[in-house]
């Protein structure tokens, strides 16, 4: 599962990027729509978020930009979006139009979960998956709480701290948290934060229902001349290396 | 009006306000932090430590003055009410940010953390940080805007002094707003072993409780020292409001008070145009920024508007969520004044009083001036003197260049 940023580094690279994503191997592809203050993610995410802003991207830019590719692609499209966005624009306006532009589901990163039934309920409503974060200090009572709100997958993060590229993945703590949370849910587990390389996303392949990369991609896309080539390149070798990590042996 | 003690309620809301809209990643570390503060307020012997740190540290109380001659400046030669100040501006670091940071850091050693970050806007909450880890010994980082950096330099210098380090914020409006997000940044890859002592009443719960209480040690002495003085309680108390945490520190334990008026004063700017000022309150509508619910200066996409304000520390765009029940709930009135009104009486309150008040601290005095002629002989008005102005002397030197030089 590939994170591009709306409207980074253009909102055409995001309208021709989505479909190649998706023919290059990702099933679903989350979307991220930029906020001015994005607390959970780093530098990479954070900057491509302010410069996609300060081109004029809009949450209605990004539903325009989804309602065109979904003519041409059947993957996921999964909105990751800031609480602040869908509460100033209304959650039934947020989800209604989000819903028609196209998206599949949301991840809302940052919602107060005492807060977050009236939200998931009205996703349901829209046919969108409704996915919030269960984190490494999540104590194990919330874990129940939280998947009994999400619909479609979960979204595990794979460590403390913000998004953004890390050397460091401890592959048998985070088997151990994901055997906690399938006591919990049978919904699918996706993992995310700090996974950047084909390496590591193989290695998250063996243990985890999904792997999202983001800032590695974003970092990429940023410095790249051809973006879209760039992008592809890189999850095709995601893929890759994710296939031959789970196939039957 | 006694619910309005006992809020927030256990999910850390004011009504509708509040909450913790945050990361997964924070909320075991609020706990924590809610169930320590908890056991500390029952606890005689972490009261007794604090009030120790609060008289033999911080120099608490801090006194009530009177203001005769601001007064009648203020009230030109018709008769009016007194004016008081309460006077924060000489506790410990020149301002009332070290009521909150010795509570905190007290807190922090309790739940055995060994390093705090901070974010600050005029430097005074990072003084006051780095003035308490010192005290205590912790590891301190401070964030900060680059634009604060520049105009706050003599803080910047104190802070390092005190042992901490600086980090200078580089990225959007290079002010407070984004000092809160990269401290946030920190503490969602750092939580196990560091506590973030945030500044005002602001941020998920529990912070807006645990810095409205430890603040609320201004308005308790206020109420003994106003009934000592002049035998009642006052008639008006007058605060800033960026963040808000003097204004509920002072406010809140006048809060079941109806005779008193409350009136916070926000920064009026330039203008009332969108990115000309920073009064969240006043022109701004209910959204979710730094992890809670209140009011808000944002788009119609909830992206965080630009704000201004000739003061680092009401250079904010939100307000604590008590802040917005407060208002909605009709106990306290909001209003705010302009970057000139503020500088007019900062340079009066120097002439008239003998004190340099903050910048911030300004505000609240220009809406106190226009508010005493409205008022009777028989009447009083506190002024929370919030912090010294002597980090603002800079700024104002550029800001008034232009200007007639002082008169004498």
């Amino acid at each position: 599962m590939p994170f591009v940023c709306a409207g980074f580094p253009t909102a055409e690279t995001t309208e021709q990027a989505i479909p190649a994503l998706a023919d290059a191997g990702a099933p679903i592809i989350e979307i991220g729509i930029p906020f001015s203050d994005p607390i959970a993610d780093g530098p990479v995410i954070a900057d491509a978020m302010h410069k996609a802003l300060k081109s004029g991207i809009t949450p209605a830019r990004v539903f325009q930009i989804v309602k065109s590719v979904r003519r041409r692609t059947q993957a996921g499209l999964v909105a990751m979006v800031s609480d602040s966005i869908i509460t100033r624009m209304g959650p039934e306006r947020f989800i209604s139009e989000a819903a028609s532009a196209g998206f599949d589901g949301l991840i809302v990163p940052d919602i107060d979960l005492n807060a977050a039934a009236p939200l998931s309920g009205l996703a349901r409503l829209h046919h969108l998956s409704f996915t919030l974060l269960i984190a490494p200090t999540t104590a194990p009572h919330r874990i129940g709480q939280i998947a009994g709100l999400c619909t479609g997958f979960i979204y595990l993060l794979a460590r403390v701290g913000i998004t953004g590229e890390s050397d460091r993945l401890d592959i048998q703590d985070l088997k151990q948290r994901i055997d906690t949370i399938r006591r919990q849910t049978k919904l699918p587990i996706a993992v995310g934060f700090g996974v950047s390389r084909p390496q590591q996303a193989a290695q998250v392949a063996t243990v985890a229902d999904g792997v999202i990369v983001g800032s590695a991609l974003v970092r990429r896309m940023g410095e790249s001349p051809d973006p879209v080539r760039t992008a592809v390149d890189f999850v095709a070798q995601l893929s890759q290396k994710m296939d031959s990590a789970i196939a039957p042996a | 009006m006694p619910a309005l003690q006992t809020l927030p309620d256990h999910s850390g809301r004011f009504g509708q306000f509040g909450g913790r809209y945050v990361p997964e990643t924070f909320i075991g570390a609020l706990d924590q932090l809610t169930e320590a503060y908890q056991r500390a307020i029952r606890d005689a012997g972490f009261q007794r430590e604090l009030n120790d740190l609060l008289q033999n540290f911080v120099g608490r109380p801090t006194p009530l003055t009177q203001a005769p001659r601001l007064a009648s400046h203020a009230l030109s030669s018709q008769s009016g009410p007194k004016i008081f100040l309460k006077r924060e501006d000489l506790a410990h670091t020149g301002a009332h940010k070290i009521n909150n940071t010795v509570g905190q850091a007290l807190l922090a050693v309790r739940m055995g953390k060994k390093r705090v970050i901070a974010e600050t806007g005029a430097g005074q909450h990072g003084v006051a940080t780095a003035t308490a880890a010192a005290h205590f010994g912790l590891q301190c980082e401070i964030y900060m805007g680059a634009e604060d950096v520049r105009r706050q330099a003599l803080n910047v210098y104190r802070m390092k002094l005190l042992g901490a380090k600086v980090n200078v914020v580089d990225a959007g409006s290079r002010t407070l707003k984004d000092a809160t997000n990269e401290a946030l940044r920190d503490w969602m890859g750092s939580v196990a072993h560091t506590h973030y002592i945030i500044g005002s009443v602001v941020g998920p719960h529990p912070f807006p409780m645990i810095v409205r209480d430890f603040q609320s040690v201004i308005g308790r002495e206020c109420r003994e020292q106003c009934l000592e003085l002049f035998g009642a309680l006052p008639d008006a108390i007058v605060a800033c409001v960026g963040g808000g945490s003097n204004a509920a520190g002072i406010f809140h334990p006048f809060i079941g008070d109806q005779s008193a008026k409350l009136l916070g004063v926000e920064a009026g700017g330039r203008s009332s145009r969108p990115g000309d000022h920073a009064a969240s309150l006043c022109w701004g509508s209910p959204g979710v920024l730094h992890g809670s619910l209140s009011y808000v200066l944002q788009d119609e996409f909830g992206q965080t508007a630009d704000v201004h304000s000739c003061s680092a520390g009401l250079d904010y765009p939100g307000v604590g969520p008590e802040h917005s029940y407060w208002k909605d709930s009709g106990r306290v009135e909001y209003t705010s004044v302009t970057d000139q009104e503020a500088l007019d009486a900062f340079r009066l309150t120097a002439e008239l009083e003998g004190i340099i008040p903050a910048l911030e601290t300004a505000h609240a005095i220009a809406a106190a001036i226009k508010l005493a002629p409205s008022m009777s002989p028989a009447q009083n008005i506190v002024i929370n003197l919030s912090g010294r102005g002597d980090k603002d002397v800079q700024e104002v030197m550029r800001l008034t260049a232009s200007d007639a030089a002082p008169k004498h």
